[in-house]
């Protein structure tokens, strides 16, 4: 049964294969951590190089493939050192990771990033080796229903982010959706909010929102501190570089969970890495803060996100090895590359391509365990890009990020369009709200309407669609008990152990 | 720690200083160009490639063609730059396809843009619309499901991978108007690409699926579904020659997909024939005719005015076809 895995470890054991899976890891980690390129436009550049090299197939995707995984690695670094999102991935990753840079902790919590990250992708890829044909016969049963009840849970359980202020959060993520509107609407082709500029058409890109709203508004905060003379705050202390033992298993459970979770969303066709690290963080701060301490520098706020996001890169090629439909925005330019080489993934492929399947694979393990042994070392050494400047460092980030941009539209107008966004986040965080909300509800919302409308005109505008599979009255159920349990538990502790010191 | 620091800070210069470089390079050499007007990894980007690996392969050009993207307004931000600003580039080709041509038509470039504003180069390749059910579907053909659509219009749930209005939904409109069934009448469900909407076929959310020939390829081999009909002119060879077209079952309903360039409005007449005289030799050469049929697509020999007639003649179509099926008044 596992031929083709045994033959695919064949194939990537060449020592050209191996170089490439080396040359991936490292290249994607550098892609992810430069905001504004990411795995996407990463395999976009370097795809027709792969081609114009001759490379075969197997090798090309094991390449890209490193890329994509990589890049799942690096997304987190400028999350933990800058607080901008590396990738679409990474965006949970600052609500922990720069905290505990703050304090210090760059080294550790990099370490940790890079273990968390290795454990996610591992059960993943054990995963897809298993259970891979299985898997998609159950992911096509998630309809558009499913997935509107997918995105109701997401937001139930970012009810958890509310902390201080729940009324800013509310409005943060709101404030999202109604960005996510801006464009085409996509089920009757109608132009929403796009004031006759074309360039408004296909809605606002990811990575404009990220880095207009991260990083620029970074600078403009900075900028404000100049202009005032206020002292620059003390450098972080490097501190110690090497994650504890004691630290990765005070969040083995957090790791392992997210993990899981992480996976069976990447597994679901048109989700992705920032979906899936979403429901890792919320669900693991629900189930294990106990201190409340979530958003401030806790370990486990950290790994959540994490391993569930490179879980789902390794899930999301379920789909595209066994159904040829990609699971994501990335893998969608994975098939791309296949379909250079002629190759058509789909349900044939385990059987008609089993050394590019059993390659890849295989390709995935050795990766992973390279990207480990790449980042562990470095994170050292990244952590000491903290001693450069901040108002040297974010704006080097940015300029790099713009280029990036620009690259991708040929047009000035997403460069005008990233700086008022940029402009509205400085406001944001001027009048306290946190970013994290603004960008969930911006790619959940669009997911949601999307569904939404997609179900109902499935049911002719029947709204018992909602609630008719057992998958989704089982995500609604679990949507309430987010929301309810907590309000409940918070009385019930009250009533029953009226001794217990408030805390 | 100073020498850390200032290898770090060295570190930041070389690369902003790298990337910087690299966009001065790029504004600098004058290599042959092909917009995507989409981001990257879509068919726009495909087609772009198509020619790009294609013209090397045969040595047909003496530089790598870049590959650059200009998403936005679905090809309308990268038809507005060729019609305004580089409109006389030599070596910019731009990639097109139908759903361009119907855009044109419906007015979704802007009322300002018409057809004639760019000079059509040609088409590599092109594509069919594809009616397709699963397996276990109750039709077992075109016109059983067509009877039932009649019975009841919005009885079937139909999905595509487009917007209403879009070439995916036209297949569909199409279909319903050759038995006088009223398109606006058809429960169309719309999905982000053709890939989701297979899911949802697959999963059993939807019934019919109006996909291209060429991305069910995998699908058939597998059985897991049947094409009712192909919308070609005449039956498909290979793979496809058991599937029979909509024309021969009595619906006549023909929608081609091809993948084509146009060109600024004021490129010199020498450059313009010079672009369709490398499309019209490479789309003869025998390394070609595999990587086309690699992508799944049929030779489509237009090319140069020929091409640029029936492009006009395909929008004035369109235009006509919408008033028809209710898009446009």
């Amino acid at each position: 049964m596992f031929d083709f895995l045994i033959q695919g470890f064949g194939v990537a054991l060449t020592p050209l294969n191996l170089g490439l899976a080396f040359l991936g890891a490292l290249l994607g980690t550098l892609f992810g951590a430069l905001p504004g390129i990411g795995p996407i436009n990463g395999i976009a550049i370097l795809m027709p190089l792969a081609y114009t090299l001759g490379l075969p197939a197997e090798s090309a995707l094991i390449l890209l493939a490193g890329i994509y995984t990589g890049s799942e690695y690096g997304g987190r670094m400028s999350s933990i050192l800058l607080n901008v999102p590396g990738d679409a991935g990474a965006v949970m990753t600052t609500l922990d990771g720069h905290p505990l840079a703050k304090k210090g902790l760059a080294g550790p919590a990099l370490g940790l990033s890079a273990v968390s990250s290795f454990i996610g992708a591992t059960i993943a890829i054990v995963g897809l080796t298993l259970f891979a044909p299985l898997l998609a016969v159950v992911a096509v049963k998630f309809g558009p229903a499913e997935f509107f009840a997918l995105m109701i849970f997401a937001f139930a359980s970012m009810s958890a982010m509310m902390g201080k202020d729940p009324i800013k959060t509310l409005i943060g993520a709101v404030l999202g959706v109604l960005i996510s509107t801006v464009g085409v609407d996509s089920g009757t082709g109608v132009l929403r909010f796009t004031f006759d500029m074309p360039e408004l058409y296909d809605g606002i890109d990811f990575v404009v929102m990220i880095i207009g709203l991260f990083a620029v508004s970074e600078i403009l905060l900075m900028l404000e501190h100049a202009f005032r003379h206020d002292q620059e705050g003390e450098m972080a202390p490097i501190g110690r570089v090497m994650v504890k033992m004691s630290e990765v298993l005070y969040c083995k459970w957090a790791i392992l969970r997210s993990s899981v979770i992480g996976f069976v969303i990447g597994v679901l066709p048109g989700t992705g890495a920032s979906v899936a690290s979403a429901v890792a963080y919320t669900t693991e701060k629900r189930i294990s803060d106990h201190d409340n301490s979530f958003g401030t520098g806790n370990m486990r706020g950290l790994a959540a996100p994490e391993a569930a996001n490179n879980a789902s890169a390794a899930g999301s090629f379920v789909p595209m090895l066994t159904l040829g439909i990609p699971g994501s925005g990335t893998t969608a330019i994975l098939l791309g590359a296949l379909m250079l080489y002629n190759i058509n993934p789909g349900p044939m492929m385990f059987r008609e391509q089993p050394v590019v399947v059993g390659g890849l694979i295989a390709s995935l393990y050795i990766g992973n365990v390279m990207l480990l042994l790449l980042n562990l070392p470095l994170a050292g050494v990244f952590a000491r890009v903290l001693q450069v400047p901040r108002w040297l460092l974010v704006p080097s980030v940015a300029i790099l990020a713009f280029v990036g941009v620009y690259q991708l539209h040929s047009d000035l107008m997403a460069i005008y369009l990233m700086l008022v966004i940029g402009v509205f986040g400085y406001l944001l965080r001027k009048f306290g709200f946190s970013l994290a909300p603004v960008v969930l509800g911006f790619v959940l919302g669009g997911l949601m309407e999307e569904n939404l409308r997609r179900a109902l005109s499935i049911s002719g505008g029947d709204v018992g669609i909602l609630f008719q599979s057992g998958l989704s009255i089982g995500l609604w159920i679990a949507a309430a008990l987010v929301v309810l349990v907590p309000m409940f538990a918070g009385k019930l502790k009250a009533k029953f152990l009226p001794a217990a010191k408030p805390s | 720690m100073p020498n850390s620091r200032f290898l770090s800070r060295w570190l930041v210069a070389a690369v902003t200083g790298g990337a910087l470089l690299a966009g001065a390079v790029q504004a600098q050499a004058k290599p042959p160009e092909c917009i995507a007007p989409a981001k990257p990894g879509g068919g726009y980007d495909l087609t772009c490639r198509l020619a790009a690996n294609g013209l090397q392969d045969a040595k047909l050009i003496d530089e790598p063609m870049m590959v650059s993207y200009m998403p936005g307004g679905i090809g309308a931000v990268a038809y507005n730059h060729v019609t305004g600003v580089r409109d006389d580039d030599p070596n910019l080709i731009v990639a097109a396809s139908t759903g361009a041509a119907l855009n044109l038509a419906l007015g979704k470039f802007g009322l300002e843009h018409k057809v004639d504003d760019v000079r059509w180069l040609g088409a590599l390749g092109v594509d069919y619309g594809a009616i397709v059910v699963r397996k276990d579907a109750p039709w077992n053909n075109l016109d059983e499901l067509m009877k039932a659509l009649k019975q009841d219009p919005s009885g079937v749930v139909i999905g595509a991978g487009g917007t209403v209005g879009s070439q995916d939904w036209m297949k569909a409109a199409l279909m319903a108007k050759a038995d006088d069934v009223d398109p606006r009448k058809l429960r169309y469900v719309s999905f982000e690409g053709g890939g989701e909407a297979l899911a949802a076929l697959l999963g059993e959310h939807i019934q019919v699926f109006t996909g291209d020939l060429a991305e069910l390829k995998p699908q058939l081999d597998s059985g897991e579904i049947r094409i009712l009909a192909a919308l070609s002119e005449e039956r498909m060879g290979g793979p496809y020659a058991d599937i029979p077209t909509a024309k021969e079952q009595g619906y006549d309903v023909e929608w081609p997909i091809w993948r084509g360039y146009y060109m600024g409005p004021n490129v010199s007449d020498e450059a313009y024939q010079q672009w369709a005289d490398r499309l019209r030799e490479l789309n003869d050469t025998e390394s070609f005719k595999a990587l086309r049929e690699g992508r799944g697509l049929f030779p489509m020999s237009k090319f140069g005015d020929d091409f640029h007639q029936y492009v006009k003649q395909q929008v004035a179509d369109f235009q006509q076809l919408s008033k028809e099926v209710g898009l446009t008044k």
